[in-house]
């Protein structure tokens, strides 16, 4: 490593623009993590264990439960995304910028 | 080598000349019926002219490492949210999910469930931070701050497992599709699949594998949207309408309408889920893909894009699965000779002309005609083209890339040998492909798809995210742990009863294991066995490893001093 390269590392590890930057993308993405994992895996345990609850009608047809929540999974994945990527082009590239700007001064 | 020009015009001049020759000339069979189907072969044609020539584009204007391996970087966000797409949209997807909905209904939803949730956590997690640390492979990133050596050995040796489990079950998938659909020979079949994806990755690198599978991704949606469409407007747009058609149509009644056998216990479940979940994370085709925009921004884009075309495509074979159902099930054109209906009329769903598999194909026919079957016939070929490119480029880049530039000519190859030695890589693998398409023709091959993710999972996905996330993971660690799962995911699936019992024929009940996806146990070892490989690493390396930690978070998160758009 030049000596140029550790002195950008030494810049940015005392711009507390950066540790907001970290704090706050890591919290949220780990927080969506956690989310698609839970609705993940409930839809599945649902599915092994509370069979007869993804059975029952919805709205009094042969359309079920868990077609529902099976397409709800599929809607929610899309959706918590898009919620990231609203929340990075925004919030965290002018985090970003901020930073690559602070170096530069 | 030297000249994609006249290789591609013989390329075309043979398949060609095999398409009129009476391998070809025999009559399709799809629909039970004896017309040849000139629509499919045309339809085919096209698209193979049309790709060539892409590849002759895109050979012309691949000239360094970071043409041939990332497209130069300039695809944008939603091109390679398609192409991602398409690269996860194989036919065995388009196919396979079809078909098990046609034969089970619900059961088939829960796979694509499965198949989707694994991007989000790709999104959230590696994107961005891949696109930062790397350059052409997710080794890029491992080694940023381990010792490359021990590292690139190790994510070659992921890569090309991976790659070729996915690639035997596509090209046996491939050969019997072909065979089905064309008429033409299973060995012909895999040849001119093995020398079409040949052509593409070494003549057109990553610029032509990712155009072939953008225009594929384009296709396919197409097509499936139409079939979708077609199918709902025989039910006035009412999705109930449909399911209540199929539940009194199919011999399994209300059943297709919620979990059947698939879901069997806990155990299973939670496995195959991680294994699809995080073993989307560390597919090799797919990582690569990232290293093909500009930046971390346009990564994070493709995601989301990719997230929502996959999702999209999941609902559309669901419908086409109750389409099947209800369009198919009584009508005796589609089922075999001898085959005897129900009292009602209906058909059993494994009693289907080329298995439950080919229902799309056969409701293609139902809605559209020739015409239609052809295209969609054409789409299907399409698809397994595409998918055993982008592998190929993929296990190409892994030995040049990885293993040649890094490790044996230690960073001291020029580009232009970098490349020959990809394209040699390339040859090799296609010639290698064939030859394991033709000696699989008969083998029950489904298990290595799964195989493959679970690898993933096992030890791409655990040595990415370690050294991504955890300041402590040293060279030492990363390494044992990595060759660890891919050894314990590749011997439980091997003492599974899927493949103990179903694959190699010993008595029901033998399995040492008793799963059929062994992501729980190989992942969580892989993560474990990191963890306390590398803590107790006292060596002066694995202190400056942890030291060098500071300047590969900046890099990944910032994106500061992160690999251009281009090669500089």
């Amino acid at each position: 490593m030049t000596l140029d390269q550790s002195d950008v590392v030494r810049r940015v590890h005392a711009d507390p623009n950066f540790h907001e930057l970290v704090r706050r993308r890591s919290r949220f993405a780990w927080l969506l993590t956690a989310l698609m994992v839970t609705v993940y895996f409930g839809f599945i345990l649902t599915i092994a264990y509370f069979k007869s609850v993804t059975a029952l009608s919805v709205a009094g047809g042969v359309t079920t439960v868990g077609i529902v929540l099976g397409l709800g999974v599929i809607i929610a994945a899309f959706t918590l995304t898009g919620i990231y990527v609203a929340r990075a082009n925004t919030t965290f590239d002018e985090l970003t910028r901020k930073i690559v700007e602070g170096l530069a001064k | 080598m030297r000249s994609p020009h006249v290789a591609i015009t013989v390329l075309t001049t043979a398949i060609v000349a095999v398409s009129t020759t009476s391998a070809f000339a025999d009559s399709i069979q799809v629909a039970g019926k004896s017309t040849l189907n000139y629509a499919a072969i045309a339809m085919f044609l096209l698209f193979v002219v049309a790709t060539l020539g892409i590849t002759k584009w895109a050979a012309g204007r691949t000239k360094s490492t970071s043409d041939f391996y990332a497209a130069g970087g300039g695809i944008t966000g939603f091109q390679n949210g398609l192409a991602i797409a398409g690269d996860y949209m194989s036919a065995a997807s388009f196919l396979g999910i079809s078909g098990l909905v046609f034969a089970n209904g619900f059961d088939g939803l829960i796979y694509s469930v499965g198949w989707l949730v694994g991007w989000p956590i790709v999104l959230f997690l590696i994107a961005e931070r891949l696109r930062n640390l790397g350059k052409f492979t997710f080794a890029d990133v491992a080694a940023f701050r381990l010792q490359p050596t021990p590292i690139r050995i190790l994510s070659a040796v992921g890569t090309l497992v991976v790659v070729a489990f996915y690639l035997i079950a596509q090209m046996v998938g491939a050969g019997k599709l072909i065979q089905t659909l064309f008429g033409l020979e299973y060995l012909y079949a895999v040849i001119v699949v093995g020398i079409l994806m040949i052509v593409y990755v070494a003549f057109g690198g990553m610029v032509a594998t990712t155009w072939v599978q953008i225009i594929k991704a384009c296709l396919l949606l197409g097509g499936a949207s139409v079939m979708a469409l077609l199918v709902l407007a025989n039910f006035n747009f009412s999705p109930e309408a449909m399911f209540k058609r199929a539940t009194e149509i199919h011999p399994d009644g209300l059943a297709i309408m919620q979990p059947g056998s698939l879901v069997k216990d806990p155990i299973s479940t939670i496995s195959l889920g991680l294994a699809l979940m995080f073993g989307t994370a560390g597919l090799p085709h797919i990582l690569m893909r990232f290293f093909t925009v500009a930046d971390a921004k346009a990564a994070r884009k493709s995601v989301f894009y990719a997230t929502g075309f996959i999702g999209y495509f999941y609902i559309l074979t669901f419908i086409i699965g109750f389409g099947a159902i209800t369009l198919l099930l009584q009508d005796p054109d589609y089922f075999k000779l001898g085959a005897v209906p129900a009292p009602g009329g209906s058909y059993a769903p494994s009693d289907m002309i080329g298995s439950g598999n080919m229902s799309a194909v056969h409701l293609s026919n139902a809605l559209g005609g020739s015409l239609f079957l052809g295209f969609i016939s054409a789409v299907a070929f399409a698809t397994i083209l595409a998918v055993v490119a982008g592998l190929t480029l993929a296990g190409a880049t892994a030995v040049s890339h990885d293993i040649y530039a890094s490790i044996i000519a230690r960073g001291r190859a020029n580009e232009f040998q970098e490349i020959r030695i990809s394209k040699i890589a390339a040859c090799a693998i296609g010639v290698l492909a064939i030859f394991l398409g033709y000696i699989f023709e008969n083998q029950n091959v489904a298990f290595m798809v799964g195989l493959a993710f679970a690898i993933a999972a096992s030890c791409n996905f655990p040595v990415l995210a370690m050294s991504i996330f955890w300041q402590g993971t040293t060279t030492r660690g990363a390494t044992i742990g990595g060759f660890l799962g891919l050894l314990s995911a590749t011997t439980l699936v091997v003492l599974s009863p899927s493949v103990w019992e179903k694959t190699l024929g010993h008595p029901p009940g033998s399995a040492l294991f008793p799963y059929d996806n062994p992501a729980l146990f190989s992942m969580s070892l892989a993560f474990f066995a990191i963890w306390i490989f590398s803590i107790t690493d006292r060596s002066p390396t694995a202190d400056a490893e942890r030291a060098a930690f500071d300047a590969q978070y900046v890099r990944s998160e910032t994106g500061i001093g992160a690999a251009g758009a281009s090669s500089h």
